[in-house]
Protein backbone atom coordinates (compact mmCIF):
# COMPACT_ATOMS: atom_id res chain seq x y z
CA UNK A 1 0.00 0.00 0.00
CA UNK A 2 0.86 3.70 -1.00
CA UNK A 3 0.72 6.39 1.56
CA UNK A 4 -0.57 9.29 -0.65
CA UNK A 5 -0.49 13.49 0.61
CA UNK A 6 -2.06 15.59 -1.77
CA UNK A 7 -3.35 19.26 -1.42
CA UNK A 8 -7.14 18.63 -3.78
CA UNK A 9 -8.49 22.04 -3.82
CA UNK A 10 -7.10 23.68 -1.63
CA UNK A 11 -7.20 21.05 1.20
CA UNK A 12 -4.30 19.04 2.84
CA UNK A 13 -5.33 15.14 2.35
CA UNK A 14 -3.67 11.55 3.17
CA UNK A 15 -4.99 8.46 2.48
CA UNK A 16 -3.52 4.91 1.59
CA UNK A 17 -4.19 3.29 -1.69
CA UNK A 18 -2.74 0.11 -3.17
CA UNK A 19 0.17 1.26 -5.45
CA UNK A 20 -1.42 0.59 -8.69
CA UNK A 21 -4.32 2.59 -8.02
CA UNK A 22 -5.08 5.24 -10.93
CA UNK A 23 -4.99 8.99 -9.40
CA UNK A 24 -8.65 9.40 -10.95
CA UNK A 25 -10.08 6.42 -8.30
CA UNK A 26 -8.34 7.96 -5.69
CA UNK A 27 -10.18 10.93 -6.12
CA UNK A 28 -13.41 9.71 -6.70
CA UNK A 29 -13.45 6.33 -4.54
CA UNK A 30 -11.32 7.40 -1.55
CA UNK A 31 -12.18 11.43 -1.60
CA UNK A 32 -15.90 11.22 -3.05
CA UNK A 33 -15.03 14.16 -5.98
CA UNK A 34 -17.18 12.51 -8.52
CA UNK A 35 -16.70 15.29 -10.66
CA UNK A 36 -13.98 13.99 -12.59
CA UNK A 37 -14.84 10.92 -15.07
CA UNK A 38 -13.86 7.65 -16.12
CA UNK A 39 -14.68 7.95 -20.01
CA UNK A 40 -12.79 5.03 -21.52
CA UNK A 41 -9.84 2.72 -20.30
CA UNK A 42 -7.76 4.05 -22.93
CA UNK A 43 -6.56 7.19 -21.89
CA UNK A 44 -8.20 9.09 -25.03
CA UNK A 45 -10.98 10.75 -23.95
CA UNK A 46 -9.70 13.11 -21.51
CA UNK A 47 -12.95 13.11 -19.42
CA UNK A 48 -10.76 12.68 -16.72
CA UNK A 49 -8.46 15.57 -16.80
CA UNK A 50 -7.05 17.62 -13.78
CA UNK A 51 -4.55 19.99 -12.88
CA UNK A 52 -1.62 18.47 -11.04
CA UNK A 53 0.55 21.39 -9.81
CA UNK A 54 -0.56 23.69 -12.02
CA UNK A 55 -0.84 21.40 -15.85
CA UNK A 56 -4.00 19.45 -17.23
CA UNK A 57 -2.98 16.13 -16.35
CA UNK A 58 -5.10 12.94 -17.60
CA UNK A 59 -5.65 11.65 -13.91
CA UNK A 60 -6.66 8.21 -15.57
CA UNK A 61 -2.55 7.63 -16.57
CA UNK A 62 -1.15 8.89 -13.70
CA UNK A 63 -0.65 6.64 -10.45
CA UNK A 64 -1.99 7.90 -6.87
CA UNK A 65 1.29 7.04 -5.49
CA UNK A 66 3.35 8.63 -8.29
CA UNK A 67 0.92 12.46 -7.38
CA UNK A 68 1.49 11.80 -3.97
CA UNK A 69 2.97 15.43 -2.36
CA UNK A 70 1.47 17.51 -5.57
CA UNK A 71 -1.16 20.12 -5.80
CA UNK A 72 -4.52 18.89 -7.22
CA UNK A 73 -7.32 21.39 -8.66
CA UNK A 74 -10.32 19.21 -9.95
CA UNK A 75 -13.41 20.47 -11.31
CA UNK A 76 -15.06 20.86 -8.08
CA UNK A 77 -12.25 23.51 -7.36
CA UNK A 78 -12.87 25.68 -9.77
CA UNK A 79 -15.63 27.22 -8.28
CA UNK A 80 -15.52 27.17 -4.47
CA UNK A 81 -18.08 29.02 -2.57
CA UNK A 82 -21.07 28.21 -5.34
CA UNK A 83 -19.76 30.84 -8.03
CA UNK A 84 -19.27 29.53 -11.18
CA UNK A 85 -16.23 30.18 -12.68
CA UNK A 86 -15.90 31.92 -16.27
CA UNK A 87 -15.52 29.09 -18.42
CA UNK A 88 -18.24 26.81 -16.36
CA UNK A 89 -20.51 30.40 -17.38
CA UNK A 90 -19.25 30.12 -20.85
CA UNK A 91 -20.76 26.74 -21.47
CA UNK A 92 -23.71 27.01 -19.73
CA UNK A 93 -24.21 30.20 -21.61
CA UNK A 94 -23.23 28.66 -25.41
CA UNK A 95 -25.06 25.30 -24.68
CA UNK A 96 -21.71 23.63 -24.47
CA UNK A 97 -23.02 20.62 -22.91
CA UNK A 98 -25.66 17.95 -24.17
CA UNK A 99 -25.01 15.03 -22.12
CA UNK A 100 -22.39 16.19 -19.86
CA UNK A 101 -20.03 13.27 -19.85
CA UNK A 102 -16.96 15.13 -20.57
CA UNK A 103 -17.61 18.33 -19.51
CA UNK A 104 -15.43 18.38 -16.37
CA UNK A 105 -12.26 17.22 -18.15
CA UNK A 106 -13.35 20.06 -21.16
CA UNK A 107 -13.24 22.48 -18.49
CA UNK A 108 -10.24 21.66 -16.44
CA UNK A 109 -8.27 20.89 -20.31
CA UNK A 110 -9.77 24.61 -21.50
CA UNK A 111 -8.81 26.73 -17.99
CA UNK A 112 -4.98 25.36 -18.96
CA UNK A 113 -5.02 26.63 -22.63
CA UNK A 114 -6.83 29.82 -21.77
CA UNK A 115 -3.53 30.07 -19.19
CA UNK A 116 -0.44 29.26 -21.79
CA UNK A 117 -2.20 31.62 -24.23
CA UNK A 118 -2.60 35.24 -22.64
CA UNK A 119 -2.62 36.49 -25.67
CA UNK A 120 -6.06 35.54 -26.47
CA UNK A 121 -7.17 32.27 -28.86
CA UNK A 122 -8.68 31.78 -32.30
CA UNK A 123 -10.64 28.76 -33.03
CA UNK A 124 -7.96 26.82 -34.71
CA UNK A 125 -6.16 26.85 -31.89
CA UNK A 126 -9.09 26.05 -29.19
CA UNK A 127 -9.86 22.75 -31.50
CA UNK A 128 -6.32 21.47 -32.09
CA UNK A 129 -5.92 21.70 -28.25
CA UNK A 130 -8.94 20.16 -27.49
CA UNK A 131 -7.36 17.41 -29.14
CA UNK A 132 -7.36 15.35 -26.05
CA UNK A 133 -10.85 15.09 -25.03
CA UNK A 134 -13.46 13.62 -26.54
CA UNK A 135 -17.22 14.44 -26.89
CA UNK A 136 -19.22 11.44 -27.82
CA UNK A 137 -22.55 13.75 -28.15
CA UNK A 138 -20.27 15.56 -30.28
CA UNK A 139 -20.57 19.11 -29.50
CA UNK A 140 -17.78 20.07 -30.15
CA UNK A 141 -19.07 23.71 -32.00
CA UNK A 142 -20.26 24.97 -29.31
CA UNK A 143 -17.45 24.25 -26.83
CA UNK A 144 -15.44 25.74 -28.71
CA UNK A 145 -17.80 28.95 -28.90
CA UNK A 146 -17.49 28.52 -25.24
CA UNK A 147 -14.07 28.66 -24.78
CA UNK A 148 -13.92 31.74 -27.00
CA UNK A 149 -16.09 33.23 -24.92
CA UNK A 150 -14.51 32.32 -22.10
CA UNK A 151 -10.87 33.83 -23.20
CA UNK A 152 -12.58 36.75 -23.83
CA UNK A 153 -14.38 37.89 -20.94
CA UNK A 154 -11.41 36.47 -18.55
CA UNK A 155 -9.26 39.32 -20.00
CA UNK A 156 -7.45 37.95 -22.43
CA UNK A 157 -9.17 38.75 -25.68
CA UNK A 158 -9.91 36.62 -28.45
CA UNK A 159 -8.20 36.73 -31.42
CA UNK A 160 -11.14 36.64 -34.20
CA UNK A 161 -10.86 33.36 -36.42
CA UNK A 162 -9.85 34.47 -40.01
CA UNK B 1 -3.75 -3.32 -13.78
CA UNK B 2 -2.17 -6.18 -12.21
CA UNK B 3 -0.65 -5.43 -9.10
CA UNK B 4 3.19 -3.47 -9.38
CA UNK B 5 5.35 -1.63 -6.10
CA UNK B 6 6.12 1.89 -6.47
CA UNK B 7 9.28 3.12 -5.78
CA UNK B 8 10.06 7.42 -5.83
CA UNK B 9 13.69 7.93 -6.82
CA UNK B 10 15.54 10.83 -5.34
CA UNK B 11 18.67 10.17 -7.22
CA UNK B 12 19.98 8.17 -10.27
CA UNK B 13 21.95 6.18 -8.31
CA UNK B 14 19.10 5.14 -5.52
CA UNK B 15 17.32 3.92 -8.84
CA UNK B 16 19.85 2.24 -10.65
CA UNK B 17 20.14 0.63 -6.90
CA UNK B 18 16.40 -0.10 -6.76
CA UNK B 19 15.82 -1.34 -10.32
CA UNK B 20 18.99 -3.72 -9.23
CA UNK B 21 16.70 -5.27 -6.28
CA UNK B 22 13.96 -6.05 -8.03
CA UNK B 23 12.77 -8.52 -9.97
CA UNK B 24 10.81 -7.28 -12.99
CA UNK B 25 11.46 -3.57 -13.07
CA UNK B 26 10.60 -0.97 -15.01
CA UNK B 27 11.28 2.69 -14.77
CA UNK B 28 8.99 4.97 -14.80
CA UNK B 29 8.74 8.78 -16.41
CA UNK B 30 6.06 10.41 -17.73
CA UNK B 31 4.17 7.57 -17.93
CA UNK B 32 2.78 8.41 -21.41
CA UNK B 33 2.68 4.72 -22.62
CA UNK B 34 3.98 2.91 -19.44
CA UNK B 35 0.60 3.21 -17.89
CA UNK B 36 -1.85 3.08 -20.80
CA UNK B 37 0.12 -0.15 -21.39
CA UNK B 38 0.02 -1.44 -17.70
CA UNK B 39 -3.94 -0.51 -17.75
CA UNK B 40 -4.37 -2.78 -20.50
CA UNK B 41 -2.38 -5.61 -18.51
CA UNK B 42 -0.05 -5.86 -21.60
CA UNK B 43 2.62 -4.87 -19.23
CA UNK B 44 3.24 -6.38 -15.81
CA UNK B 45 6.41 -5.23 -14.05
CA UNK B 46 6.84 -5.98 -9.76
CA UNK B 47 7.87 -2.95 -9.48
CA UNK B 48 7.71 1.08 -10.86
CA UNK B 49 11.12 2.86 -10.35
CA UNK B 50 9.80 6.74 -10.84
CA UNK B 51 12.29 8.95 -12.00
CA UNK B 52 10.03 12.26 -12.93
CA UNK B 53 11.10 13.78 -8.94
CA UNK B 54 14.55 13.20 -9.97
CA UNK B 55 16.12 17.35 -10.38
CA UNK B 56 19.40 16.59 -11.63
CA UNK B 57 17.42 14.71 -14.93
CA UNK B 58 15.47 17.99 -15.03
CA UNK B 59 15.85 21.11 -17.42
CA UNK B 60 16.71 22.45 -20.97
CA UNK B 61 20.14 24.06 -20.30
CA UNK B 62 21.42 26.45 -23.72
CA UNK B 63 25.29 27.20 -23.40
CA UNK B 64 25.91 29.14 -27.17
CA UNK B 65 25.54 26.60 -29.42
CA UNK B 66 25.03 23.32 -27.21
CA UNK B 67 22.29 22.34 -26.06
CA UNK B 68 21.58 19.62 -23.49
CA UNK B 69 17.93 18.47 -22.50
CA UNK B 70 17.61 16.70 -18.65
CA UNK B 71 15.84 13.01 -19.07
CA UNK B 72 12.68 14.24 -17.68
CA UNK B 73 12.38 17.35 -19.45
CA UNK B 74 8.30 16.98 -20.72
CA UNK B 75 7.37 18.08 -24.30
CA UNK B 76 5.98 20.91 -22.94
CA UNK B 77 8.61 22.13 -21.16
CA UNK B 78 10.86 21.67 -24.41
CA UNK B 79 8.18 23.21 -26.49
CA UNK B 80 8.23 26.26 -24.49
CA UNK B 81 11.73 26.68 -24.19
CA UNK B 82 12.45 30.04 -25.45
CA UNK B 83 16.42 29.60 -25.04
CA UNK B 84 16.10 26.83 -27.24
CA UNK B 85 13.73 28.06 -29.99
CA UNK B 86 16.41 30.40 -30.17
CA UNK B 87 18.84 27.69 -31.18
CA UNK B 88 16.91 25.02 -32.91
CA UNK B 89 13.36 26.11 -33.66
CA UNK B 90 12.93 22.42 -35.15
CA UNK B 91 13.04 20.73 -31.78
CA UNK B 92 10.36 23.00 -30.21
CA UNK B 93 7.95 23.08 -32.51
CA UNK B 94 8.24 18.77 -32.71
CA UNK B 95 7.58 18.72 -29.10
CA UNK B 96 4.64 21.29 -29.51
CA UNK B 97 3.38 18.78 -31.42
CA UNK B 98 3.55 15.12 -29.71
CA UNK B 99 0.21 13.89 -28.96
CA UNK B 100 -2.52 16.10 -26.97
CA UNK B 101 -1.97 18.75 -24.24
CA UNK B 102 -1.98 16.72 -21.79
CA UNK B 103 0.34 14.27 -22.97
CA UNK B 104 3.12 17.00 -23.61
CA UNK B 105 2.51 17.71 -19.78
CA UNK B 106 3.67 14.75 -18.09
CA UNK B 107 5.30 13.00 -21.20
CA UNK B 108 9.48 13.14 -21.15
CA UNK B 109 11.85 13.26 -23.77
CA UNK B 110 14.08 10.32 -21.83
CA UNK B 111 10.53 8.22 -21.80
CA UNK B 112 10.16 9.09 -25.81
CA UNK B 113 13.79 7.57 -26.69
CA UNK B 114 13.96 5.15 -24.09
CA UNK B 115 10.75 3.60 -25.46
CA UNK B 116 11.95 3.96 -28.92
CA UNK B 117 8.57 3.51 -30.43
CA UNK B 118 9.24 3.76 -34.69
CA UNK B 119 6.11 6.46 -34.51
CA UNK B 120 7.39 8.72 -32.10
CA UNK B 121 8.74 12.22 -33.30
CA UNK B 122 11.99 12.71 -30.59
CA UNK B 123 14.19 9.90 -32.14
CA UNK B 124 14.36 11.25 -35.75
CA UNK B 125 15.25 14.41 -34.16
CA UNK B 126 18.10 13.29 -32.76
CA UNK B 127 19.55 10.84 -35.35
CA UNK B 128 19.55 13.88 -37.68
CA UNK B 129 20.90 16.32 -34.98
CA UNK B 130 23.66 13.64 -34.64
CA UNK B 131 22.39 14.19 -31.11
CA UNK B 132 25.09 12.75 -27.63
CA UNK B 133 22.82 10.31 -25.38
CA UNK B 134 24.12 10.62 -21.80
CA UNK B 135 23.67 7.62 -19.49
CA UNK B 136 24.23 6.75 -16.40
CA UNK B 137 27.23 4.89 -17.48
CA UNK B 138 28.19 6.24 -20.76
CA UNK B 139 27.42 8.31 -23.64
CA UNK B 140 26.45 7.11 -26.97
CA UNK B 141 25.51 8.50 -30.12
CA UNK B 142 22.35 8.65 -31.67
CA UNK B 143 22.55 5.96 -34.36
CA UNK B 144 23.90 3.49 -31.84
CA UNK B 145 21.59 3.81 -29.42
CA UNK B 146 18.51 3.31 -31.56
CA UNK B 147 18.57 0.00 -32.23
CA UNK B 148 15.36 -1.44 -33.45
CA UNK B 149 11.62 -1.52 -32.99
CA UNK B 150 10.95 -0.40 -29.25
CA UNK B 151 14.78 -1.21 -28.89
CA UNK B 152 17.58 0.59 -28.25
CA UNK B 153 21.27 -0.07 -26.48
CA UNK B 154 19.81 0.50 -22.89
CA UNK B 155 20.97 -2.02 -20.33
CA UNK B 156 18.49 -3.09 -17.95
CA UNK B 157 19.96 -1.16 -15.23
CA UNK B 158 20.95 1.85 -17.18
CA UNK B 159 19.25 5.31 -16.99
CA UNK B 160 19.25 8.24 -19.42
CA UNK B 161 20.49 10.97 -17.33
CA UNK B 162 20.03 14.22 -20.40
CA UNK B 163 20.21 13.96 -24.13
CA UNK B 164 23.10 16.54 -26.12
CA UNK B 165 23.37 18.25 -29.65
CA UNK B 166 24.67 20.78 -31.24
CA UNK B 167 22.37 23.47 -32.81
CA UNK B 168 22.20 23.20 -36.45
CA UNK B 169 21.99 25.98 -39.31
CA UNK B 170 19.49 25.00 -40.11
CA UNK B 171 16.89 22.15 -39.51
CA UNK B 172 13.05 21.35 -40.15
CA UNK B 173 10.95 18.17 -38.88
CA UNK B 174 7.30 17.89 -40.85
CA UNK B 175 5.04 14.73 -40.27
CA UNK B 176 2.21 13.62 -41.57
CA UNK B 177 0.48 12.44 -38.37
CA UNK B 178 -2.96 9.53 -38.40
CA UNK B 179 -5.51 11.35 -37.89
CA UNK B 180 -6.51 9.59 -34.95
CA UNK B 181 -3.71 8.79 -32.92
CA UNK B 182 -1.69 11.15 -34.11
CA UNK B 183 1.62 9.02 -34.24
CA UNK B 184 3.07 9.95 -37.31
CA UNK B 185 2.56 8.00 -40.49
CA UNK B 186 5.84 9.42 -41.61
CA UNK B 187 8.28 11.88 -40.17
CA UNK B 188 11.07 13.57 -41.33
CA UNK B 189 13.45 16.05 -39.77
CA UNK B 190 15.51 17.66 -41.95
CA UNK B 191 19.04 19.41 -40.16
CA UNK B 192 21.77 21.19 -42.21
CA UNK B 193 24.87 22.20 -40.69
CA UNK B 194 28.03 24.01 -42.95
CA UNK B 195 27.61 21.08 -45.67
CA UNK B 196 26.55 18.85 -43.09
CA UNK B 197 23.23 17.03 -43.84
CA UNK B 198 21.47 14.55 -41.96
CA UNK B 199 18.09 13.36 -42.63
CA UNK B 200 16.03 11.04 -40.20
CA UNK B 201 13.04 9.24 -40.98
CA UNK B 202 10.30 8.26 -38.08
CA UNK B 203 7.03 6.74 -38.34
CA UNK B 204 7.94 4.63 -41.67
CA UNK B 205 10.67 2.19 -40.94
CA UNK B 206 10.50 -1.19 -40.50
CA UNK B 207 13.36 -1.34 -37.98
CA UNK B 208 12.17 2.16 -36.64
CA UNK B 209 13.76 5.26 -37.36
CA UNK B 210 16.52 5.31 -39.51
CA UNK B 211 18.60 7.89 -41.69
CA UNK B 212 17.40 8.38 -45.48
CA UNK B 213 20.67 8.13 -46.93
CA UNK B 214 19.81 9.02 -50.22
CA UNK B 215 17.91 12.39 -49.73
CA UNK B 216 20.90 13.52 -48.14
CA UNK B 217 23.41 12.96 -50.77
CA UNK B 218 20.61 14.97 -53.60
CA UNK B 219 20.45 17.75 -50.73
CA UNK B 220 24.32 17.93 -50.77
CA UNK B 221 24.30 18.46 -54.36
CA UNK B 222 21.24 20.93 -54.69
CA UNK B 223 19.57 22.08 -51.01
CA UNK B 224 16.41 22.61 -52.22
CA UNK B 225 12.94 20.81 -52.11
CA UNK B 226 13.26 20.05 -56.48
CA UNK B 227 16.43 18.23 -55.44
CA UNK B 228 14.36 15.32 -54.11
CA UNK B 229 12.15 15.15 -57.14
CA UNK B 230 13.77 12.09 -57.92
CA UNK B 231 14.23 10.49 -54.61
CA UNK B 232 12.76 7.01 -54.59
CA UNK B 233 12.05 6.07 -51.19
CA UNK B 234 12.42 1.62 -50.94
CA UNK B 235 9.29 0.58 -49.60
CA UNK B 236 10.72 -3.14 -48.79
CA UNK B 237 12.47 -1.03 -45.55
CA UNK B 238 8.90 0.84 -44.79
CA UNK B 239 6.16 -0.43 -42.26
CA UNK B 240 3.01 -1.45 -44.14
CA UNK B 241 -0.23 -1.75 -41.34
CA UNK B 242 -3.88 -0.97 -41.30
CA UNK B 243 -2.81 2.56 -41.43
CA UNK B 244 -0.71 3.08 -44.18
CA UNK B 245 1.01 0.78 -46.97
CA UNK B 246 4.55 0.60 -47.48
CA UNK B 247 4.32 2.36 -51.04
CA UNK B 248 2.43 4.71 -49.52
CA UNK B 249 4.85 5.72 -46.99
CA UNK B 250 7.18 5.76 -49.25
CA UNK B 251 5.40 8.68 -51.20
CA UNK B 252 4.46 10.13 -48.18
CA UNK B 253 8.00 10.20 -46.42
CA UNK B 254 9.06 12.27 -49.69
CA UNK B 255 6.40 14.65 -49.33
CA UNK B 256 7.31 15.23 -45.63
CA UNK B 257 11.20 15.24 -46.73
CA UNK B 258 10.45 18.14 -49.68
CA UNK B 259 8.10 19.87 -47.09
CA UNK B 260 11.26 20.12 -44.46
CA UNK B 261 13.40 21.35 -46.74
CA UNK B 262 10.56 23.69 -48.55
CA UNK B 263 10.67 25.26 -44.94
CA UNK B 264 14.39 25.29 -43.96
CA UNK B 265 14.69 27.20 -47.48
CA UNK B 266 11.66 29.21 -47.59
CA UNK B 267 11.03 28.12 -51.05
CA UNK B 268 8.06 26.42 -52.81
CA UNK B 269 7.98 22.52 -53.29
Amino acid sequence: MAKVELFVNGRAVTGEAEDRTLLVHFLRENLGLTGTHVGCDTSQCGACVVHVDGRAVKSCTMLAAQASGSTITTIEGLSPNGELHPLQVAFRENHALQCGFCTPGMIMTSVDMIRRHPNGLDEATVRDQLEGNICRCTGYHNIVKAVLDASDKMGKGAVKAA
Amino acid sequence: MYETQYHRAASVEEAARLMGEAEDGKFLAGGMTLIPTMKQRLASPSDLIDLRRIEALKGVTVDGRNVRIGAVTTHYDVSTSEELAKICPAITNLAGHIGDPQVRNMGTIGGSIANNDPAADYPSALLALDATIITSQRSLPASDFFIGLFETALEPNEIIVAVEFVGPDRAAYKKFPNPASLYAMAGVFVAKSGDNIRVAVTGAGEGGVFRLKDAETALAGNFSPSALDSLAVDPDVLLSDMHASADYRANLVKVMAKRAVAEITNRPM
